[in-house]
């Protein structure tokens, strides 16, 4: 199937190119100063790309995950940090999406998240939990009509700059661990005291520093479905599929940076097949793989997406690790060959052949919910689950 | 067959409260069972009824409480007998 063919949301493919191309201007500075990408996050909310998901009838254009996936790609191409953060608001957009729909409050903000073109944040990690986001130690205190939260959240990417942060918590005082729910706090109803500098190889854009988070707002904000189905019904999976097309894009980039490379060389020497062809060939191989196996993913969540049985099923949640595993591991094998390609053009800064932020930016895919966790996940599950004996599903 | 279920997930679910406390249709997430903990009560649960849990029976719902488990065990132990 030619997903682009599916891409069906009012020129949002040249939108999404817009910005892409206000993106490549800034990403080695947004890289090497380690700072928010401002100018590309000012061309997404100038196409209006923030509210795209938003169901038609809230006033946005309900884009798909697939549409969603291409725009991920496309501005991944030139800015992973920026196309992160797109990434990212739009899996904390598919929790209210998912999950807010028939409630009042949530459907007058998502109103609001197109009229405004608002950022989301996230905070889901906190000190003493980690990255084990289905835990928390911080409970969500509710006082009649209000509700307050104090939470050591160690990383809240883009948390200055986000207009508000769907935040993770016990449901109340008494609660288990893993009894939690989400809530959305608006920017004038939190405050953040800088507790960790995010200054990292590579997504330096993403300014992911950590903060303690207080915050005090109506407690009609607290998303009305626990926070283990928002995480097994739309957040696991699109986290992984947004990441997944994300990283293609990093990869794709990198790969087309060694084909330049190699028609140079080419060209340059007519009648030889240059040194790198071949191994441009292998990339493009791998790229392929990793290119199918996220159209994959986003094929099963398509189908499934309708029915909460198949959402929350082994199957599925097996289905959607793997595609974060593969992806997350072979970019870099990927990137790594097109710096090959591409010798000391691709290994040093600042010419067209530069690969190293690609490289340095993948890394973080492995460890954005590490895949040790993940694995170890997967691992548990299939003590019970039984692998699909098909081929075609 | 409820009582059998209780006794494995007080030895297998690993919650932070006694399973006494708990009534059949308490939701045992809320209860604290962990993702973990669910897949070795489901494998404990396969062991002592001898039954094996197919792929679309392998979700949240069918082990949200003891009521749910006893219902999924059920619908597979029937199954078998009326095949």
């Amino acid at each position: 199937m030619n997903m682009m063919s599916e891409i069906r949301g009012a020129g949002l493919v040249e939108r999404a190119r817009e910005v892409a191309a206000v993106a490549a201007k800034h990403a080695d500075a947004v890289d090497k100063e380690g700072r928010f990408p401002h100018e590309a996050v000012a061309a997404m909310k100038s196409a209006r790309l923030f509210g795209i998901q938003v169901p038609i009838l809230l006033g946005g254009e309900g884009a798909t995950i697939a549409e969603i996936a291409e725009v991920c790609s496309i501005i991944a191409q030139e800015c992973a940090s920026s196309a992160m953060i797109f990434a990212m608001h739009h899996i904390k957009l598919s929790s209210c999406v998912s999950h807010g729909m028939g409630d009042e409050w949530h459907e007058a903000f998502m109103h609001r998240i197109v009229r405004e073109q608002l950022l989301l944040g996230s905070a889901t990690t906190e000190a003493g939990i980690g990255g084990n986001l289905r835990n928390s130690i911080c409970a969500i205190e509710v006082d009649g009509d209000i509700c307050r939260l104090t939470k050591e959240a160690t990383v809240i990417s883009y948390g200055k700059q986000a207009d508000a942060i769907l935040i993770t918590s016990r449901s109340h005082k008494e609660a288990a661990s893993t009894d939690q729910v989400m809530t959305v706090f608006l920017k004038d109803q939190y405050t953040l005291e800088q507790t960790h500098v995010w200054d990292t190889l590579g997504m330096r854009g993403t300014c992911s520093d950590g903060f303690l988070f207080k915050a005090e707002a109506p407690a009609v904000q607290i998303l009305p479905k626990p926070f283990a189905e928002i995480a097994a019904e739309s957040m696991l999976a699109t986290c992984h599929l947004l990441w997944s097309a994300t990283w293609y894009g990093i990869a794709l980039n990198a790969v087309t940076r060694a084909q330049a490379f190699v028609r140079a060389a080419a060209r340059a020497n007519p009648g030889t097949t240059p040194p790198g062809a071949l191994r441009l060939a292998e990339a493009t191989a791998e790229l392929h793989l990793i290119k199918s196996n996220v159209i994959a993913g986003i094929e099963r969540f398509e189908a499934a997406k309708e029915d909460p049985a198949q959402l929350s099923s082994m199957g599925f949640a097996v289905a959607m690790n793997n595609v974060k595993i593969a992806t997350s591991q072979m970019i870099l094998s990927v990137i790594n060959q097109a710096m090959i390609i591409c010798g000391i053009a691709g290994y040093k800064n600042g010419t067209p052949y530069s690969v190293g932020r690609h490289l340095r930016d993948a890394h973080s895919a492995q460890l954005m919910i590490s895949n040790e966790r993940i694995l170890s996940n997967t691992a548990t599950m299939l003590t019970v689950h039984k692998l699909d004996t098909s081929l075609m599903g | 067959m409820k009582d059998k279920i209780r006794e494995l997930l007080g030895k297998l679910g690993g919650l932070p409260v006694a399973v006494d406390t708990l009534a059949d249709g308490a939701d045992l997430y809320a209860a604290g069972l962990s993702s973990f903990a669910s897949v070795q009560l489901m494998l404990g649960i396969e062991d002592a009824f001898d039954i094996e849990f197919p792929d679309h029976l392998l979700n949240r719902k069918s082990f949200a409480s003891i009521d749910a488990i006893a219902e999924t065990v059920s619908a597979i132990v029937e199954g078998r007998e009326a095949a």
